[in-house]
């Protein structure tokens, strides 16, 4: 039988995942391996170098830069004081002195005897990183941080905007293909993972911005308003580090598309859970995609683990069309013709033959279809 | 790695080509004594998850020759080589340029003299130019410490000083690279790399505070004295840099390198090898352009000057909606043929950069498509016309005032009007459904005056026949000459001022079947006769103040060559090339040029 390798998003009930939360500097790890974590347990921390305060002591004291480090009061790396004296000229017959004080509490980071400038370093800013979702800690990368394992639903989206976020799931539309407007938007949405349909407007998500809703999770959304949120237009699927109140994660695309009915079905289920959800994307190597995770506690077995074999198309697949003009539709794969095919824009191509939910049948170039990985 | 074969003895060669979109795969045989390619298979790269794996695409692109070829090529995943019986190839080679951008910070002391320099060195040699760090770029050094940290770049050029000059300055450079420490983007367990590139005065001081911070390497200065800029050095420790570092990241890159018989090339360094090669053979001037999914690289030979550059994130689907954002929605909506809604069509492009692997199944997609790819083409040669300048070898003469106004510093190497030869490769000019549309995208994109040929890259081959024309260079030509090249015609446009529609030139060919066509181009028209790769007598009369390539007045006796396409008449103007600007005239110009030159289907008009 013919098959089709191609590209897929997750939408599973219960698989086991594992993630990995890394310090973007090395540092101390918390964590131990078999230690069960929650969201908020920090697993790392480290220290990322403080701000910094030049000095050009050389030009103050009025002296060769060569000859600086006659007149320097502390040595590298001591630690200093606000107001402390840290260079003195020598004056004349010793009064007369010029002298500099530190303007900040920190250390004495670098004197330079070429350029006759003085480094001050304020101290470190302190960061830590957390566990994320709950569950078990499997793997310690000394120094880096640790990788966390647990059974959860897994939604991932297409394209993120925004970073990590937590709260209750809230379902905010009857349907996959009903728009989030502005009177469903309350103000118990606070904090909430709110979940639409098919779109949310620009207008729309500014609310949800000021009424503090952690995350949306919806269908679509215009390209131009991604733009406009972000202040600046997105010319690469490369995001996560925006810095929104509100992160927003896309199933579906640009535009207004109906949210897939199993990716619906399955947030909802899941209606008053406690997720961890993710807009950070990457399309490029190493491919990130956006995600909603809901742990699972319950002794239900695992219903799905994925392997490559679950990516191929093959005969009765289903299949998500992801290119005009049949975008968002889905159907079962009938038949893989191996011939190439000429389709509607002269293009060869190899097609698949997709049997759509309302019974028509029609050509697809297979480069066009999306694997939904569903249990 | 497998035992090379003898020249003589390699019959089979299998070569991939594995894009940051699709991984290609020929099947090159040896058949009635020449080399032809007989097959070609291709697969989406599988850099994503599940996968993860480069090698995984092209497992699936080798599968699909196997299947139209019906040769065993693969055995359990592995390439059986050399050949056994009826199974198997004799040599396997690839080219890449899977593993995303190169992301680079420079810096030079004078932002507009070393800093520019550096910066040339930087995007020449393929990265994407973060930020400029100078002495004199007006931030505070706390600011720039803090900049640095927030980037955190895969590698840094640091330039600064001609030899002899200053070294102070170029030190402070380096102390605040020192101070905020960077870290590089992919890897948390290796060093940043750093390239000093400076005043060879402030090597010990440059060493004292970066070696053990950094891996630092020093190469010759960028800027050696202020009239000659020697950027190779540079450029190619970036290249070594970027092979080592960045590719070595995508994903079972290390396990493709086992594989393949030779090195892996990077794409864009194969395709430069080709466009070279039929420089050097030709004697003529070439522009080449290979349009990918994140970049788009245009190579070029002037004056016997090999120029590359590379958009780094100029392309079809990972970076198409940067070609939106850089070119803006007006200029990709004047080269369609059809109203559009502005968000309907900013929502289709990025659709496109989410889902890259797709491909245009409606007409209308298509076009949106190829108007897209114009203006990614354009914005490339703009940067590539930018770069190319004249640098004669490693020395490039300016005066002392040319080198104190550094914004048009240099003088472009690239004449259109000198311009021989067009080549265009990558998907969207080789795939094109219609010749006539991969003509049409290159000369509205790149605008070429005077009598120009154009050529495609039949499948998008120029990758692994690079490659292979350092292994088997018989074989590379052989299929060049006869697979991969298609000629496509000679566009001939003639340069002047338009007056109130009077004609352009006269214009006589006689064909080779005797037939003679003879008449008037005039403004705004595009003429296209339809005839084969054959040398065919031309002869063209410029009107007053116009030129066809033998200066202005100029008559040209000459031969030229047809191609898939034919002769194209272009009397559409240069300096400026104008496209009307109210919607109906502009829509009916497009039906009329797209009519006359065949280049979509008729009844698909109106979409």
């Amino acid at each position: 039988m013919s098959r089709s390798y191609t590209p897929g998003l997750k939408v599973l009930h219960k698989t086991l995942v594992q993630k990995t939360r890394l310090l973007p500097l090395k540092g101390k790890v918390q964590g131990t391996i078999g230690e069960q974590v929650s969201p908020d347990t920090i697993v790392a921390s480290t220290n990322i170098p403080g701000n910094i305060k030049m000095l050009n002591i050389a030009n103050t004291l009025n002296i060769e830069p060569d000859t600086i480090f006659d007149y320097m009061q502390v040595d590298i790396d001591e630690e200093i004081q606000k107001g402390q004296l840290i260079a003195e000229s020598k004056g004349l017959f010793g009064f007369f002195k010029t002298q500099v004080f530190s303007p900040i509490d920190g250390t004495l980071g670098n004197v330079s005897d070429v350029t006759g400038q003085v480094i001050l370093n304020e101290p470190p800013i302190p960061i830590e990183v957390d566990a994320y979702t709950s569950g078990k800690i499997i793997e310690v990368i000394p120094e880096e941080g640790v990788v966390v394992e647990t059974e959860a639903s897994l939604i991932q989206g297409i394209l993120g905007v925004g970073g990590e976020s937590r709260g209750l799931i809230k379902i905010l539309v009857k349907s996959p293909d009903q728009e989030i407007t502005e009177e469903l938007l309350t103000e118990d949405c606070e904090d909430k993972i709110i979940v639409g349909g098919s779109y949310i407007s620009h207008q729309v998500f500014e609310k949800a911005q000021k009424l503090n809703v952690s995350a949306i999770v919806v269908g679509g959304f215009h390209y131009k308003d991604i733009n406009k949120i972000l202040g600046y237009a997105l010319g690469v699927a490369i995001t996560g580090s925006e810095n929104l109140k509100t992160s927003l994660i896309l199933t579906e695309g640009f535009g207004k598309i109906a949210m897939a009915q199993r990716t619906f079905d399955l947030l909802k289920e899941n209606e008053g859970e406690f997720v961890a959800v993710n807009g950070a994307t990457q399309i490029r190597a190493g491919v990130i995609r956006p995600e909603v995770l809901v742990p699972k506690t319950s002794s239900d077995s695992i219903t799905h683990s994925l392997d490559d074999e679950g990516q191929a198309i093959s005969e009765n697949s289903i299949v998500r069309v992801i290119r005009d003009p049949y975008f968002g539709l889905i159907g079962k794969v009938k038949s893989l013709p191996s011939k190439l095919i000429r389709v509607e824009s002269e293009t060869m191509v190899r097609v698949a033959e997709v049997e759509f939910e309302d019974g028509n049948v029609s050509v697809i170039p297979r480069a066009n279809l999306e694997m939904i990985l569903s249990d | 790695m497998a035992k090379i074969l003898k020249s003589e003895d390699i019959k089979i060669i299998l070569a991939t080509d594995c894009g940051s979109t699709t991984t290609k795969a020929v099947l090159i045989q040896f058949v009635d004594g020449v080399y032809r390619l007989t097959h070609r298979g291709e697969a989406p790269t599988t850099v994503e998850t599940p996968f993860e794996d480069v090698t995984k695409g092209v497992l699936n692109a080798i599968t699909e020759l196997e299947e139209l070829s019906g040769r065993k090529i693969l055995d359990d995943d592995k390439i059986i080589s050399p050949v056994k019986e009826n199974v198997g190839v004799d040599i396997y080679i690839s080219t890449s340029s899977a593993g995303g951008g190169l992301q680079m910070m420079v810096g030079g002391v004078v932002k507009g003299m070393t800093g520019e320099s550096a910066t040339r060195a930087a995007l020449g040699a393929g990265a994407i130019v973060m930020d400029v760090l100078a002495s004199n770029d007006g931030r505070l050094y706390h600011e720039k410490v803090k900049r640095i940290r927030q980037l955190r770049p895969d590698m840094i050029l640091l330039s600064g000083g001609v030899d002899g000059g200053t070294v102070p300055h170029v030190v402070e450079l380096a102390e605040i690279l020192e101070t905020a420490n960077p870290k590089p983007r992919l890897g948390i367990n290796y060093k940043l790399p750093v390239i000093y590139a400076g005043n060879i005065d402030a090597r010990d001081e440059i060493s004292k505070r970066l070696s053990e911070k950094s891996d630092l390497t020093m190469v010759d200065n960028i800027r050696p004295t202020l009239d000659r800029e020697n950027l190779q050095p540079s450029r190619d420790r970036i290249h070594d840099l970027f092979m080592e570092h960045v590719m070595a990241q995508a994903p079972g890159y290390k396990k493709l390198m086992s594989w393949t018989d030779a090195p892996i090339m990077p794409t864009p360094g194969a395709v430069g090898e080709i466009i070279q090669q039929i420089a050097k053979k030709e004697s003529i001037s070439v522009v080449g352009v290979d349009i990918g999914g994140a970049t788009t690289d245009v190579f070029s030979v002037f004056q016997g000057q090999f120029n590359r550059t590379v958009s780094a994130n100029l392309g079809m689907s990972y970076s198409v909606c940067n070609v939106l954002a850089e070119a803006g929605n007006e200029n990709v909506l004047k080269w369609t043929p059809f109203e559009v809604d502005e968000r309907e069509l900013t929502n289709q492009i990025a659709n496109k950069m989410i889902r890259p692997t797709t491909v245009p199944q409606s007409m209308k997609a298509l076009k949106i498509e190829q108007a897209i790819a114009r203006e990614a083409l354009r914005l490339s040669f703009e940067q590539h016309k930018s770069f190319a300048v004249n640098l004669k070898g490693v020395q490039q003469e300016r005066t002392i005032s040319d080198a104190f106004e550094q914004t048009e510093s240099g003088e472009t190497l690239v004449d259109l009007m000198e311009l021989d030869l067009i080549v265009g490769s990558g998907g969207v000019l080789s795939h094109a459904p219609r010749r006539q549309q991969a003509a049409r995208m290159m000369i509205d994109a790149f605008l070429p005056e005077g009598i120009t040929q154009i050529a495609v890259d039949s499948i998008f081959m120029m990758p692994q026949l690079g490659v292979l024309s350092t292994v088997h260079p018989k074989a590379a030509v052989e299929v060049f000459d006869k697979d991969c090249m298609v000629r496509l015609g000679t566009c001939i446009a003639p340069v002047g001022e338009i007056k109130n529609g009077k004609s352009m030139m006269t214009y006589k060919l006689e064909f080779q079947n005797g037939t003679i066509e003879s008449g008037e181009l005039l403004p705004g028209e595009l003429i296209l006769f339809p005839t084969p790769y054959a040398p065919l007598k031309a002869e063209f009369i410029p009107a007053k103040n116009f030129d066809v390539g033998k200066g202005k007045n100029q008559p040209v006796n000459t031969e030229i060559f047809g191609g898939e396409v034919g002769i194209i008449l272009d009397g559409r103007g240069r300096r400026p090339f104008e496209i009307p600007k109210d919607s109906d005239s502009r829509m009916q110009k497009l039906l009329e040029w797209s009519k006359v030159t065949n280049e979509y289907p008729l009844t698909e008009d109106s979409k």
